[in-house]
């Protein structure tokens, strides 16, 4: 069990998703991948079947609804007073109770070097919290250059598409180095430095106090992301995505997928902001008759609406065992 | 023969596509550091010096432990408090007063700023472990003048956050000997601040409280810190008894005198963080 988690940090921190050997596959999985080799089902048929029944863009806009109600909510308590959500994304307050977000409060406790009651209160309201909604559920669900980027996305998938911009990747390892070198930069320069460039903080600050140049820099980030690399902020630099994604780890809410509704037509992994978490769908690939979804994984349930099967889908974890 | 002159086999276009990937990842990582330490520019050059909340930690604990959330913007009754831009690299975000266009006039009688802030960036009372300045601190409990009947009349500060000071003697209307009639910053000003006599808790605009005044001493009247501020007589080189406003010790530079001065620009000036009797 516990090589599972690893295994969920390793591909989350750069490590390319390694096939099990046999030995580690289930006998249910066997039998399932054997069936699906020998027994030459009509795929094409239960595709049909299954898209006619599709439910379009559900997960898509409920996330949508909340992350653009969370980001008003703010905007509203301070406009018009009425106190429900006060501050900014990175320390708020909710109905009076603190809410600090991770890696800024990281940020400040390396950079600053003490500890107020009111600041570990906080994080820890927060931790809790998204420990029971998984991790970087924030990502997707709160942030709001997740919002924009994956909007810009679309535009960045036509341009490619039509062939007139090429994608570039990066390393993905290159995220946990930046976690690294931001942390150590606010150790030791005492600034919170990441602060300086987080899309996050100036879009969430934005939205409640006002515009200013440093929508400029979010702009050029969301080019760059349009014209050369797919969602490269939050896939390759972002150290909140990390930061959110180890306290998801064990996060009881995520996305499971279900090998045998499975029809490898690998429409998820295209809509996925990380694939590399859905190694598992796969031919062949995946060692269990139901898998849950690693660490990095946002939580957007893209892959829910697209999935013509029905192979993934929300889940919290024990749940199933009590109903 | 022509199988030598025709290209290698495609061996390696993996490799080449890996190795550029890795190029292009060492220069997006020397692209993202250069340009997030490019913030340490406006910081050490310190390009402005800007006013802090009341409560403020020194600067450099100040910047380093605020989290750059706005909290004390939204409970300040006057909007005194404003968010640096990207302009100031490190600084942004971080919170600051103009006070020229909008000081803090403590019209919330209990720096709530203060109260509201998540990561003891802004404090009642500087903690050991943070240096503090003996010029910071002052020396007696101050009263703010509008509470000064209540049982209570002190304001919790300890430190002061700046200096006020008379920077262009000259221009200043009191040792010229000259009155002032009409709003202190004419019609079109948008500070507000309170005026017990008018509203012992709300705010108004400045420009609707005209002075009728045979000597201007506006900075004395306005000021909301008792023994702060006064008017003293002097005499000048010429031999000639004039009446200059003289900082005192008490003062904490929240402003107030710095934003209704009516000459353009202000006689009076605060200066941020300015220790007393330095």
């Amino acid at each position: 069990m516990a090589n599972k988690y690893w295994e969920s940090v390793r591909v989350m921190l750069g490590g390319e998703p390694r096939r099990q050997p046999p030995s580690d596959y289930s006998e249910e999985a066997k039998t399932i991948h054997f069936y699906k080799k020998s027994e030459k089902l009509d795929f094409k048929a239960l595709k049909i079947e299954a898209r006619e029944h599709q439910k379009k863009g559900v997960w898509l806009k409920r996330r949508w609804i909340t992350l653009l109600a969370i980001n008003l909510l703010f905007v509203v308590s301070y406009w018009l007073d009425i106190q429900i959500l006060e501050g900014a994304l990175t320390a708020s307050r909710l109905l009076g109770f603190h809410m600090i977000d991770l890696n800024s409060a990281l940020q400040v406790m390396l950079a600053h070097k003490h500890i107020i009651v009111n600041l570990l209160i906080g994080t820890g309201t927060v931790l809790v919290l998204w420990l029971l909604l998984g991790g970087r559920t924030f990502c997707s669900w709160v942030c709001p250059y997740h919002f924009l980027a994956e909007n810009t996305e679309r535009l960045h998938l036509y341009l490619v598409a039509k062939k007139w911009v090429a994608d570039h990747a990066f390393l993905r390892s290159v995220r946990t180095v930046f976690w690294l070198l931001f942390a150590l930069m606010a150790m030791v320069t005492g600034y919170t430095v990441f602060e300086t460039i987080s899309p996050t903080g100036i879009l969430s600050r934005a939205l409640i106090y006002g515009p200013g140049l440093a929508l400029g820099w979010v702009l050029l980030l969301l080019l760059f992301e349009v014209f050369y690399s797919r969602r490269a902020w939050c896939r390759y630099v972002c150290p909140i995505g990390l930061t959110y994604g180890i306290v998801g780890v064990f996060s009881p809410l995520h996305v499971t997928y279900k090998l045998a509704n499975c029809h490898h037509e690998a429409e998820c992994r295209k809509v996925c902001e990380v694939p590399h978490v859905l190694d598992c769908v796969i031919k062949g690939r995946s060692p269990a008759a139901q898998i849950d979804i690693g660490a990095d994984c946002t939580r957007c349930g893209m892959c829910i609406d697209v999935c013509p099967s029905g192979a993934l889908t929300f889940e919290i974890k024990g749940l199933r065992k009590i109903m | 023969m022509s199988t030598e002159t025709e290209p290698r086999p495609m061996i390696d276009r993996r490799k080449l596509e890996e190795r550029r990937r890795f190029l292009r990842t060492i220069i997006l990582g020397a692209v993202m550091l250069g340009v997030s330490t490019l913030g340490y520019i406006p910081v050490a050059r310190a390009w402005r010096v800007r006013m802090r909340p009341p409560g403020a930690l020194e600067e450099p604990d100040f910047l380093s432990s605020c989290i750059k959330c706005g909290q004390c913007v939204q409970v300040c009754p006057v909007q005194a408090i404003k968010l640096d831009d990207i302009d100031q690299g490190f600084g942004i975000g971080i919170p600051y007063i103009d006070s020229r266009n909008q000081a803090c006039d403590f019209s919330c009688d209990a720096v709530q700023c203060i109260l509201a802030c998540p990561t003891g960036a802004l404090v009642y009372k500087k903690p050991d472990y943070v240096p503090t300045r003996d010029e910071m601190r002052v020396a007696n409990p101050p009263i703010l003048i509008a509470k000064e009947k209540d049982p209570e009349p002190t304001l919790n500060l300890k430190e002061r956050t700046g200096l006020a000071r008379l920077a262009r003697p000259d221009a200043c209307l009191a040792v010229q000997g000259k009155g002032w009639n009409g709003p202190a910053r004419g019609a079109e000003f948008e500070g507000i601040m309170r005026f017990v006599e008018v509203d012992r808790w709300k705010p108004i605009p400045l420009r609707d409280h005209p002075f009728d005044l045979e000597l201007c001493d506006l900075c004395v009247r306005t000021c909301p810190i008792k023994g702060a501020i006064s008017l003293e007589p002097m005499v000048d080189m010429n031999g000639i008894k004039r009446m200059t406003p003289t900082v005192h010790e008490p003062c904490l530079g929240c402003g107030v005198c710095e934003m209704v001065c009516p000459v353009e620009s202000a006689a009076i000036v605060v200066d941020a963080r300015k220790g007393w009797g330095v």
